[in-house]
């Protein structure tokens, strides 16, 4: 693995986590720069054990993990800097939505003041402050979602561990959610997570992590990780005034296998096993001046189509 | 060696211990209000009352003469050693210390406090230290209504039994003897819930190894909570048929060589749950 900061790395290093003779994860390696990343994978695959593994909730079998340079077992230290919002859809009995923010902040050791005002303002970010002073155990699956996220985030960690957080959801709040997701990202934190929703996760993602049978498939930026899946023609939607004739022109070089009208008639969908090839033969087609391009744009290299490619259907996320 | 002692005590010094005595007493202050307000720690108010209520219903039907108070006070004795030592603070901390983690494993909920930033072995301690209060709170409190329910029932002779005659150290040795079944059940407790799903079989049989422990030779008996307790007793119960077994007769014991037996024991047990819970792993599906 190559030398880097620590200091702003989520660092996974060989990696393995058997429970029993049941495999979690062999043998990951992993760096994770800033940003947002999204992990995906099928049921099982070993997501969760990546971020339990991350935040010390299990331990590895062999290999070392650490976050910004620090270990789990420096509690003190490393929980300062993480938040875990976990699937686990349980809370300590008889709290409000308010005093299950309180007790996790005060155990931070800060003053109840400042503790009041981070609890009121996590409940504002994810927009629970009227049902704060409920019994959690009153709440709604997406109220409870929120309030997890809410104590994920109100400690201001630089780490945002995120395991499946549009659960539960309804449309409008998975949109605030996303939004926020992105403002983090955008102020520099690291925000890892899990989701079968990928087709909005993928929206605000810089990096991909695929994962299957607790083996790493590929990892990186979504572009360069679609471009390595070679062996599987690329997707390129065209927005052109004559789509057909495009259509016919491109269809005549070998290495365009597919090519598809969009539903509107204002474009067409090519697959291309050579995309430089490609791109050349749709600057020489615009220079003619036969067709008038108006946008040219990779339509299969987001999350979900690499999930399709690299892993398949079975199991697969929702989009 | 100087040296090496000096650099552990300037280590020991750097540790950030003023966060964690206040992580500390706020974890105490959660796990006591959930230990003693939830609803369903009735039957452990079941357990520590139960004596008391039956000793007030005494104080109020019967009248007490005078000449009884000795026998009234071996009662008491009886109450303490068979009842409180053998039942009733070892179950009620069986319910005290096992819930603290193996419950919160079952209701899944331990996971937000490993995920705070309390290193674990002040998360555990803590812990025990709110069992242990709720503990007293509880049997403590029954000991000494017992103690004034039974010589209130003596008027004046009573009074003067308490304050001028032994009275007062003797409860003075029952309150001792609580703190210690209490300290010393509860971290047995606590680590056979850290080691096992359901921690009720093994505690049936630390209930029987205690019960058998007298008639065990003298180095196996050092590992029983029951027999240090039984020679702090300030008073000395025969029993009859099978209980006793119960009261043999071991070799002596002073009190203070007692108490600190007990305390090395629930020490080492404590150390040991500390290295369970650095390991502790939160896989909820295995429960």
């Amino acid at each position: 693995m190559a030398m880097t900061n620590q200091s702003d790395r989520i660092i996974f290093d060989d990696v393995s986590k058997f429970y029993g003779e049941v495999l979690g994860v062999n043998r990951i390696s992993l760096n994770i720069p800033p940003g947002v990343t999204t992990l995906v994978g099928p049921n099982g695959s070993g997501k969760t054990t990546l971020m339990n593994l991350m935040t010390g909730l299990v331990q590895p079998s062999s290999g070392t993990v650490s976050v910004l340079g620090l270990k789990t077992v420096d509690a003190d230290r490393f929980f300062r800097e993480v938040g875990y919002c976990t699937q686990f859809d349980s809370f300590p009995r008889g709290l409000t939505g308010f005093e299950f923010l309180m007790d996790s902040l005060l155990l931070h050791g800060m003053h109840p003041g400042d503790a009041i005002r981070l609890a009121q303002e996590a409940l504002q970010r994810v927009k629970l402050t009227e049902a704060a002073h409920r019994k959690i155990a009153g709440y709604s699956k997406g109220m409870r979602q929120k309030i997890r996220l809410a104590q994920a985030i109100a400690h201001h960690p630089r780490v945002l561990v995120l395991d499946e957080p549009l659960n539960g959801l309804d449309p409008m709040a998975r949109a605030e959610s996303l939004a926020l997701f992105e403002e983090l990202g955008r102020q520099g934190m690291h925000l890892v997570i899990s989701s079968h929703i990928l087709d909005e996760v993928d929206r605000i993602s810089d990096r991909v992590v695929l994962i299957t049978g607790g083996y790493l498939v590929a990892e990186g930026n979504i572009h360069q990780v679609r471009q390595e899946v070679r062996d599987k023609p690329m997707q390129v939607l065209i927005r052109c005034d004559k789509p057909e004739l495009l259509a016919s022109k491109m269809f005549a070089v070998n290495h365009c296998v597919e090519a598809r009208l969009h539903a509107d008639g204002g474009g067409v969908f090519l697959r291309t096993g050579d995309i430089d090839q490609f791109y050349r033969l749709i600057n020489e087609v615009a220079v003619e001046g036969m067709v008038k391009i108006e946008a040219v744009a990779p339509a299969d290299d987001d999350a979900y189509s690499i999930y399709q490619y690299l892993i398949g259907s079975e199991g697969g996320p929702a989009r | 060696m100087t040296e090496q002692a000096g650099t552990l005590v300037r280590r020991l010094m750097e540790q950030p211990w003023g966060l964690w005595w206040l992580q500390a007493r706020r974890l105490i202050r959660i796990e006591v209000r959930r230990n003693l307000l939830s609803k369903r720690a009735w039957w452990i108010y079941f357990l520590a009352f139960v004596p008391t209520v039956i000793i007030l219903i005494h104080l109020l039907i019967e009248r007490h003469p005078q000449f009884a108070i000795n026998e009234d006070t071996t009662i008491l004795a009886g109450i303490m050693q068979f009842y409180y030592i053998r039942l009733g603070i070892f179950f009620g901390c069986l319910g005290i210390f096992s819930r603290l983690i193996r419950g919160e494993m079952i209701e899944r909920s331990l996971h937000f406090y490993m995920l705070a930033p309390v290193r674990r072995e002040v998360l555990l301690l803590a812990k025990f230290a709110a069992g242990a209060i709720s503990a007293l709170a509880l049997f403590g409190t029954a000991t000494i209504a017992n103690f004034a329910f039974i010589y209130l029932g003596f008027g004046a002779a009573g009074q003067d039994y308490m304050f001028n005659g032994a009275g007062m150290g003797q409860l003075e040795a029952y309150l001792v003897i609580v703190v210690l079944a209490c300290l010393g059940y509860g971290s047995v407790f606590l680590l056979l819930s850290m080691m096992f799903r359901n921690p009720t079989p093994a505690a049936l049989l630390v209930f029987g190894w205690e019960a058998v422990n007298p008639v065990m030779p003298s180095l196996l008996q050092k590992i029983s909570v029951a027999s240090y307790l039984r020679h702090l007793m300030p008073v000395t119960v025969q029993g009859q048929d099978i209980f006793a077994l119960l009261t043999v007769t071991t070799e002596p014991v002073p009190g203070w060589v007692a108490a600190l037996g007990l305390l090395v024991l629930i020490a080492v047990v404590l150390t040991y749950s500390c290295y369970r819970m650095r390991t502790l792993e939160i896989r909820y599906t295995t429960e």
